[in-house]
């Protein structure tokens, strides 16, 4: 019953010059999800990737569940010292992620273009 | 407290299986919608409603699919009360609020967000503690704005 979470991984870089990665998910993020996103997080080089983006535009429905996996990632990117940010995430889930406290670890934005704005 | 005249009732029984859920937060939206609730609201009831499923399927019912989740929407004239029921012993104490710092630095489990969100997301929620170890509950309850109305 519970919708697979896809990830895709891109590339990109910053108008700054700075290479960037981009995690993208599609689908819902719950308990499920835990290899779409910690897994596919956990297949970019820790040394080489620097600034990792979360695309949720595609996402529909986060848990609670969804939600610690993402604190997770946060987690392992801190402890990597890489900078994480997001963007595409409902009004809905805006106000969730900062609710919880998401966004003292990873800047919230609109679209990829002004995530990329401030790399 | 919403008011008790005129109160329509839609229930839903669920499985307790992770990801039946969505079936009560696509219901409870579709009766928030009738009463004129607001899109925002909407999606607060949503999550909460998400969350107050995913507790009792889990905690409640510890995903055993011979139980169900019991769904009860009530719509009154200004306020939608929601009560999810299971078969658990129910909680005696709440969990503190998540505290992201600690998370971060794995101090306190990434997860246990669920209550936290129900709480912050909706007018009320209480906690009730069935008789005999059994038949515990969540009730929710989400008021119309003035606007709304």
């Amino acid at each position: 019953m519970q919708t697979d979470t896809k990830s895709k991984i891109d590339q990109t870089t910053a108008p700054s010059g700075t290479p960037v990665t981009v995690l993208r998910f599609e689908g819902d993020i719950s308990s499920a999800s835990k290899d779409a996103v910690i897994g596919s997080y956990q297949t970019l080089s820790k040394t080489t990737v620097k600034t990792v983006l979360l695309d949720f535009t595609k996402v529909e429905y986060i848990n609670s569940s969804g939600i610690a996996l993402v604190i997770q990632l946060l987690m392992e990117a801190a402890n990597s010292g890489q900078k994480v940010l997001a963007f595409g995430l409902s009004a809905h889930f805006n106000k969730v992620f900062t609710m919880v406290g998401i966004t003292k670890y990873a800047g919230l934005f609109p679209d990829q273009a002004a995530a990329l704005a401030t790399v | 407290m919403m008011t008790a005249a005129r109160a329509t009732t839609v229930e839903v029984r669920l499985p307790s299986r992770l990801g039946f859920e969505k079936v009560a937060m696509s219901t409870a939206a579709a009766v928030a919608k009738l009463m004129g609730f607001r899109e925002e609201r909407i999606d607060d009831l949503k999550t909460a409603i998400a969350e107050a499923c995913i507790n009792a399927i889990e905690h409640g019912n510890r995903l055993n699919e011979k139980l169900s989740v019991g769904v009860v929407l009530s719509a009154g004239e200004d306020a939608l009360e929601i009560k999810v029921m299971d078969d658990g012993k129910g909680m005696k104490t709440l969990p503190s609020k998540p505290d992201i710092d600690r998370k971060m630095h794995g101090e306190e489990d990434a997860r246990g967000m669920g209550m936290f969100l129900i709480q912050a997301l909706v007018d009320e929620a209480e906690w009730v503690v069935g008789t005999n170890g059994k038949g515990s509950y969540v009730r929710l309850v989400i008021r119309l704005d003035k606007e709304e109305a």
